[in-house]
């Protein structure tokens, strides 16, 4: 069991003509992916390495290939355009990887979300993957290994590390989910935890955030209401420097908020066990798992 | 992206927002006619410079404050020539200062009462949001924690725009009456419509004033832009100003790279924000200090990978580098070639420690194996970083 994602979801990715679009398309189906369809805009009719369809539209890609779950790979300009045609076309989850996006395209898209039935993970996200069954991103599948662990990360690498220590110590994840490093992204560490904590197979939680944003903060207090299971931790940028925007849009500590330190206290205080140094996130997870 | 006063000044007067009149130059030569073309009475002599806290600012020759008021021109002229080229220390700068380079003459304004207004994108709900408060030209931090009943807020639907009613809103909650709230709505809705036209990051008004002739203005303006939709405003682009950027800096953002100059004398090389910031914060676990925060990115070329080390080396107070890579989209292979030929372009002279892990991490390795380059390899971040500490440490 999983969440967000398994065997059985089939996968349009928007873009997929693109350099790095077909690239990731391509190891996706490598790891098994079922990748149904591909769209891009003008190249509909074309096939992607022999096998995937190119539609003109989301649209098309549903109708005709039955696609329910969307990876966006379209350059930044037009990516928020690209969510909405999901959005509009019915698509239920839609996991953005581009990074980029104007924030104001994206408030835009978030007003939207509010009305549809639909969920967005990302934008600026690695993408979430559901080990030995569905990978949906740009993250390297071999060092993920299917087991009970669920890992929620803003960053890529730093969740790719934490996949990896998981992995090294023996333990496998249920899924592993990007939410990326913009100041507006379609799913919160929030929105993440509920979903492992409602899932029966998820037994353990490890949630890695960064500097910026009090979403972390947020999370920490409903961990504190509503979670029993164990949950390990990480926050990135204790030695950044304040008012600088740390590669990530949304990493930056201003006007004295979003500092690593109010993070780590804040989850601290909920009973998560913070790692000390990001080499320590396994150990923190077997801590706070009494492993 | 940050600009100067007087060029945010500019973009008010394009979108009908009240200032002082003023006119800005970097020639001692232009001063008298700026300051001839302003209206009779006080002048205020004002630095440009990307900081904040200019008025309580200090010369690094003693000259007191880099905004002053001017009773006759003589004083302005006086004023702007100890100011232009010269360094400016405040709160913001750090010690070093940043030479001033523009001088901005305004005229005086009839200060009735002092406000704050700034508009920003709030990321609890994903919206702009307009500040305001009746506690003008103070710190906007000190005024939420001591006083936040004097804060007032309008959130707006990023779909539709700030409404007039939510303007008129705020005007009439920091106390405005009769056709001076009108006036104050009419700045507070074009303001908004600044901020969304050029996809700005924050406006800040502090001082927004009431004169005593009914009026209202936009004593000051801080404006930042998105970086992300500077692509869709080459104007705003144009207003970029070099002299206030770390001269890496720019060169890494010539080659998409997220580089920030630090204080330390280790400089790391990693993808990934979280990882590059988690890096810096290993390093100084270790009891090292980073030199840098250096993200090359998820889809680094092997060009990218040399003018990062370029960068890096260029740096005369790096004593070690730290290449940290977990592949992802980027190949293991791509940033071994890179620091294969960052190595032979540059004289390497500086311990460098390499810790790679993900796609193609075997091909990686051998390659810098095979190289002939000295580098120490680490297996995991806890080893690179305490291997790098002990190097740096011990030469």
């Amino acid at each position: 069991m999983s969440v967000l994602v398994n065997k059985d979801t089939r996968v349009v990715f928007t873009g997929i003509t693109g350099k790095s679009g077909g690239f990731h398309a391509k190891q996706c189906m490598d790891y098994g992916t079922n990748v149904v369809a591909g769209v891009t805009p003008g190249k509909g009719g074309q096939t992607f390495e022999d096998k995937v369809p190119v539609f003109n539209t989301v649209s098309d890609s549903i109708e005709n290939a039955g696609a329910n779950t969307a990876c966006v790979f379209v350059p930044p300009p037009f990516a928020a355009d690209s969510i909405l045609e999901c959005l509009d076309a019915g698509i239920e989850l839609i996991i953005a990887i581009t990074e980029g996006i104007p924030v104001n395209d994206m408030a835009k898209v978030k007003r939207k979300l509010l009305e549809a039935n639909a969920r967005l993970i990302g934008p600026n996200c690695p993408g979430v993957i559901t080990p030995g069954e569905c990978k949906i991103g740009i993250m390297p599948g071999y060092i993920h290994k299917p087991g009970t662990v669920g890992i929620v990360s803003r960053s890529g690498t730093l969740t790719y590390e934490a996949v990896w220590q998981v992995t090294s110590l023996g333990y496998g994840q249920s899924t592993c989910i990007g939410i990326g490093g913009d100041p507006i992204n379609g799913t919160n560490h929030t929105d993440a935890i509920k979903l492992f904590n409602e899932d029966p197979d998820t037994e353990a939680i490890v949630m890695i955030g960064e500097i910026g944003g009090d979403a972390e903060e947020s999370a920490a207090a409903y961990i504190k209401e509503n979670v029993k299971k164990p949950v390990a931790g990480f926050i990135a940028g204790t030695t950044a420097p304040p008012g600088r925007r740390m590669g990530h849009a949304g990493a930056i500590v201003s006007g004295g908020s979003g500092t690593a330190e109010a993070k780590i206290a804040a989850m601290e205080a909920a009973g998560i066990v913070v790692a000390k140094t990001p080499s320590d996130m396994g150990t923190a997870l077997l801590e706070a798992w009494g492993k | 992206m940050n600009i100067h006063e007087y060029q945010a000044k500019q973009l008010f007067e394009k979108y009908g927002i009240p200032c002082p009149k003023g006119a800005a130059t970097s020639s001692k030569d232009d001063f008298e006619s700026c300051i001839d073309g302003l209206g009779e009475g006080l002048i205020v002599v004002k630095s440009q410079i990307h900081a904040g806290g200019r008025g309580k600012g200090t010369f690094t020759d003693g000259f007191q404050g880099g905004v002053k008021l001017a009773k006759s021109k003589e004083e302005a002229l006086e004023f702007a020539n100890r100011m232009l080229n010269n360094t400016l220390v405040t709160i913001q700068t750090g010690p070093a200062g940043r030479e001033v380079q523009t001088i901005y003459f305004t005229e005086g304004a009839d200060i009735e009462k002092e406000y704050y207004l700034a508009i920003l994108m709030d990321r609890a709900t994903s919206t702009p949001v307009v500040v305001a408060s009746t506690e003008g030209g103070v710190e906007i931090e000190k005024v939420a924690e001591g006083t936040p009943d004097k804060i007032f807020k309008a959130y707006v639907d990023p779909t539709i725009g700030l409404q007039p009613h939510q303007a008129r809103g705020i005007a009439f909650k920091l106390g405005f009456e009769g056709k001076q709230a009108g006036a104050c709505a009419k700045l507070i809705f074009n303001l908004y419509k600044m901020f969304w036209e050029n996809d700005a990051d924050m406006v800040e008004v502090n001082p927004l004033i009431s004169t005593t002739d009914g009026g209202v203005s936009a004593l000051d303006a801080k404006v930042s832009f998105d970086s992300n939709a500077l692509y869709r405003h080459k104007d705003i682009v144009a207003l970029r100003d070099l002299n206030e950027e770390d001269p890496k800096e720019i060169e890494a953002s010539k080659f998409d790279l997220n580089y920030i100059a630090l204080d330390g004398n280790i400089a790391c090389l990693v993808n990934g924000a979280g990882l590059a910031m988690a890096t810096m914060d290993i390093i100084n676990h270790c009891g090292g200090e980073a030199a840098n925060f250096l993200d090359v990115g998820g889809g680094a070329t092997a060009d990218q990978v040399t003018a990062a080390f370029k960068i890096i080396l260029s740096d005369p107070k790096v004593e070690g580098i730290l290449v940290n890579i977990f592949g992802g989209i980027m190949q293991c292979d791509v940033i071994a070639e890179g620091v294969i030929a960052a190595a032979k372009a540059v004289s390497l002279d500086k311990p460098l420690v390499v810790r790679l892990e993900g796609t193609n991490v075997e091909r990686g390795k051998q390659l810098l194996a095979d190289s002939g380059i000295e580098i120490t390899s680490a297996d995991s971040l806890a080893d690179a970083a305490q291997k790098i500490v002990d190097i740096v440490a011990s030469n």
